[in-house]
This record gives structure tokens, C-alpha cells and sequence, in this order.
């Protein structure tokens, strides 16, 4: 990858700020994600709430970042490598949003969960979840360098957040089965893994984006972590 | 794409091209092809060659005392440098279209029909006069100049002269043309007509042009072939070149990084 700039430099300039509203939507949702599941196992309604709250800013920062691309594309008219990067920060934004919106989802239904440890898969979640941030957070490094090694090595770690997922899965139908005075409970727990589960499925989705933008071919499938949840789908 | 036979022959192909102007090389070793039904755009900084190795192909650069060419350029398989080659009938069957739209101090019928005329394409004035108002149809620019054929070329926008200049090439029935810069003088509404026009002329004819526009290149060809410091760096689908171009010069150029 050429490193050296462009001979209009307002194009870098334009290019850097795109790059920056990513990794802050990037920084923002994954934070969401970790104060969700923080204020679920401590039934931390208040923090719950702002989860919902902030859930505007990102939106609003995808806004920009579209804003944004739409102009380079029409005023700069980039090519190649240059295209590829702003066709895949223009996605990239899209999809951190939704990612974002998962983690209000977590939040949005903490209120409904109030179980003091007395469900026990809930001490499982906080462990996928970690999984789940990591994923976000280094599939956001590699578009930050563009490296298209570490988006593979992103999408390798999908299988590990659907394991988690289908064994959740399993234990929390298990538990339903046994104590019925919970299903509406779990129902929402069952939700909650699901949506980490889709959060790992993003993240993968992007690291397919940075390795395309970064390479001009799309990742093999064998490297795609193409994983199908076989339970609960 | 010629798909008679199965050894597809192409309309034109240059191999191992060279040319010079007295000692300086100004194309090396270009092997390139181009086929009718597709307009090749050729891109490049300026001074790579792109115009020499347009010239070549018509043997344009016979006109130029100093230039010299070697390897062959081969039209339906005849080596048109061949000692037997009219030169004249070779550019009937190539036409050009220059960057300046250059028409005859003439009237607008006289630009069209001095090529058929002198080719004798046409044994009558009717048949004449059906040849220049079908030629500047193809060229898009009928409607605006029938009631007004006697009016010199000269007189036109600069837009309609280009228009002429492309139906003054197209009128001698040609099988390639090449187009040198030919919206580089007209403003975005004329472009945009040329652009159309090439567009709809690309069936007929093989289409080779040259460009500094890349927006330009990637809208109206099919092939694109990147020329720097008289070498051909690479040439493929147009959208594989401006999507994912295989050489690190070519991207570089085509992306503004270029020096
Ligand atoms: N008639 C000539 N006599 C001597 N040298 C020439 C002549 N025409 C072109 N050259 C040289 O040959 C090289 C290629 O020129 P050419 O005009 O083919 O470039 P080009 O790619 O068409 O450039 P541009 O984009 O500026 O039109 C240049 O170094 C130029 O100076
Ligand atoms: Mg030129």
C-alpha cells in the first residue's frame, strides 16, 4: 500500500476526518456495549437509561460520516484504493450503528430482568460480551490500519461468540424447562446473548468490508468464519 | 469482439512498438490490441506517449520527419506499415478526431463530403448529399445545422465543430476511430453529447481515446490502457482499473498521487 499523500491534500485532509468519526462511533458503541451488560448485571437502571440516551449521538455521528463520504465521492470523485476506503467507511458506519442499537436493545431490556443472581447463565453473558467488544474493537484497529491479516483473524473469532450463543442457548431453554416461573425472564436473556451473537456477526461482516477495501478482493470463504448458528435461528 | 471464428482476430493489434523522435524514445514496446464494439480509453501523465502511440496507428507520425516506428501494427492482420499499405486508404479506415476541433474553412457540407468525394464513396450529388446527411445524423448534429449546410464550418460552437469533425470522420465509412483529447476544449453540456455519441458510435466502430479526464475514461470505455514514460504499465476492464487497478504506478496516477 502506497503510504505517501495525495497532491491535493484537502482529499487527505477530508479522508482523516472520515476515518475519525468511524473509530469515535467505533469508541461509542463499544462502550454501549459494555455499560449494557455492566448495568444488566447489576440491575443499574440509570445507566441503562443513558444507554438509551446516547444511542442518539452515534446516530447523529452516522449521519456525518455519510454526510460526509457523499461529498468526497462527488467533490474528490476517488478511485481505486481511495474509492474502496470511502465505500467502506460509508458501511462501516452503517453497521456500527446497528451494532450500537443492539447494545440499547441490552439496555432497553434490563428494566424487565430483575433476577439477583438467582438466574444463573447470566453470569455467562458478561464473558461473551467481552468477546463481542473485542471483535468490534480490533476489527476497528484493522480498518484503522487498513490491515487486512487482522480483519481475517476478527472473522476466525466469530465461531468462538456463536459457541457461546448455542450453549447459552441450550442451558437457557433447560432452565425455562425447570423453573417456568422465569420463561419471561430468560425469554429476555435469550434475546440479550442473541444480540451479542449478532454484534460478533457484525463485526465480522466488517472485517470482510476492511479486508475487500484493503486488498481489492473479498476474503475467501473459508476465511469468513461463515458459521451457521444452528440452534435458536 | 470478433466471435466468428474461434481465434478471435483483432481489429487492430500492435506489438513490440517503438517509436522515436530522432534519438529520443518516446514509445517502448507496446503491445496492445483494441476490437470494434469497444472503446478503449488511454490514460496517462502528460508527455507518456499517449498521442505518438495514437499517431501510429494511423501512421500519422509519417508526417513528422524525425519520427521513426518499429514492431508491427496489424489492421484485420495486414501490417499497415507494409510497403503496399495506402497510406490514404489506411485513414479513411482509421479516422482521427483531434483535440481542437479543427473543420475546414468550408461550408458544413463541403466538411463532410470532401472525404467521400475524394474517396469515391458517392457517384452522384443525391448520393453525396443521403452520405453527409446520414454521417451527421450518426454525429448527433443534423437537427441543429440542416437548414444550414451552406454555412461555413468555422461558424459553429465549438461543441457542433467537434460533432463535425466526428461526422467528417465517420462519413468515409471508417472500422476505428481515434480521438485524441476531443472534449478537452468543450464545456460539460458538449461533452456530455460527445460522451453520448461515443457511446452510441461504440457498436459500430473500434474507439480509441484519449483522455486526461479519469471520470471521462471510466464513463465512456470499456478497456482502459495506462501509458508512463512511453510504457504501457497496464490495461484491462476499465471498472477493474478504477476499482482495483493491479499495478502500484497505475493507482497512484489514477488516484492522484502521482509524483
Ligand atoms: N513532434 C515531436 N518531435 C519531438 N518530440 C516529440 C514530438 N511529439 C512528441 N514528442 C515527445 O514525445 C513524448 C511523448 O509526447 P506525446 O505528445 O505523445 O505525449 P502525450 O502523452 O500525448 O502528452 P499530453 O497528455 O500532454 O498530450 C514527449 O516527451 C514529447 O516531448
Ligand atoms: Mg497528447
Amino acid at each position: 500500500m502506497t503510504t505517501y499523500e495525495h497532491t491535493i491534500k484537502v482529499f487527505d485532509d477530508e479522508i482523516g476526518q472520515l476515518r475519525g468519526l468511524i473509530a469515535q462511533m467505533g469508541g461509542l458503541a463499544e462502550q454501549a456495549i459494555d455499560d449494557a451488560i455492566e448495568a444488566l448485571k447489576h440491575h443499574d437502571l440509570e445507566t441503562a437509561a443513558e444507554i438509551v440516551r446516547n444511542d442518539k449521538k452515534i446516530d447523529q455521528l452516522e449521519v456525518q460520516a455519510e454526510e460526509l463520504a457523499v461529498r468526497i465521492i462527488a467533490l474528490r470523485a476517488p478511485l481505486a484504493d481511495d474509492l474502496r476506503d470511502v465505500v467502506a467507511a460509508l458501511k462501516i458506519a452503517g453497521v456500527i450503528e446497528r451494532i450500537a442499537d443492539y447494545a440499547k436493545n441490552i439496555a432497553k431490556r434490563t428494566p424487565l430482568i430483575d433476577s439477583h443472581g438467582q438466574i444463573e447463565p447470566l453470569s455467562v453473558l458478561p464473558a461473551m460480551a467481552t468477546l463481542a467488544i473485542e471483535m468490534v474493537h480490533d476489527v476497528l484497529d484493522a480498518f484503522a490500519a487498513r490491515d487486512p491479516e487482522a480483519a481475517q483473524q476478527v472473522c476466525a473469532r466469530d465461531r468462538a461468540v456463536d459457541d457461546f450463543y448455542n450453549s447459552l442457548f441450550r442451558v437457557l431453554v433447560t432452565h425455562m424447562m425447570e423453573n417456568p416461573a422465569t420463561i419471561g425472564q430468560v425469554t429476555h436473556l435469550l434475546f440479550i446473548a442473541k444480540n451479542l451473537e449478532r454484534i460478533g456477526d457484525h463485526a465480522t461482516n466488517i472485517a470482510e468490508m476492511v479486508y475487500f477495501a484493503a486488498t481489492g478482493t473479498h476474503m475467501a470463504e473459508r476465511d469468513r468464519g461463515a458459521f451457521v448458528t444452528r440452534q435458536g435461528e | 469482439m470478433n466471435v466468428q471464428s474461434p481465434i478471435a482476430q483483432h481489429k487492430i493489434s500492435a506489438r513490440h512498438v517503438n517509436v522515436f523522435y530522432g534519438d529520443k524514445q518516446a514509445i517502448r514496446d507496446v503491445s496492445i490490441d483494441f476490437d470494434r464494439d469497444v472503446v478503449t480509453a488511454l490514460i496517462g501523465p502528460s508527455g507518456c506517449g499517449k498521442s505518438t502511440f495514437l499517431r501510429t496507428l494511423n501512421r500519422m507520425n509519417d508526417t513528422i520527419p524525425s519520427a521513426r516506428v518499429e514492431g508491427e501494427i496489424d489492421l484485420d492482420g495486414e501490417d499497415i506499415y507494409a510497403p503496399e499499405m495506402d497510406v490514404v486508404q489506411l485513414r479513411a479506415r482509421v479516422g482521427m478526431v483531434f483535440q481542437k476541433p479543427n473543420p475546414f474553412p468550408k461550408s458544413i457540407f463541403e466538411n463532410v463530403a470532401y472525404g467521400p468525394r475524394i474517396h469515391g464513396l458517392a457517384s452522384n450529388h443525391a448520393q453525396l448529399a443521403d452520405i453527409v446527411e446520414r454521417s451527421l445524423k450518426r454525429a448527433g448534429l443534423w437537427d441543429e445545422v440542416k437548414d444550414r449546410l451552406s454555412d461555413s464550418g468555422t461558424a459553429l460552437s465549438g461543441g457542433q465543430q467537434q460533432r463535425l469533425c466526428i461526422a467528417r470522420a465517420i462519413a468515409v465509412d471508417p472500422e476505428v476511430i481515434l480521438m485524441d483529447e476531443p472534449c478537452s476544449a468543450l464545456d460539460p453540456i458538449a461533452t456530455a453529447k460527445i460522451e453520448e455519441l461515443i457511446h452510441e458510435l461504440k457498436g459500430r466502430y473500434a474507439i480509441v481515446i484519449v483522455t486526461h479526464n479519469m471520470q471521462q475514461a471510466a464513463r465512456v470505455s470499456q478497456r482502459t490502457a495506462f501509458f508512463h514514460l512511453g510504457a504501457l504499465v497496464e490495461s484491462g476492464s476499465t471498472s477493474d482499473i478504477f476499482t482495483n487497478p493491479r499495478q502500484e504506478r497505475t493507482k497512484d496516477y489514477i488516484t492522484g498521487r502521482y509524483g
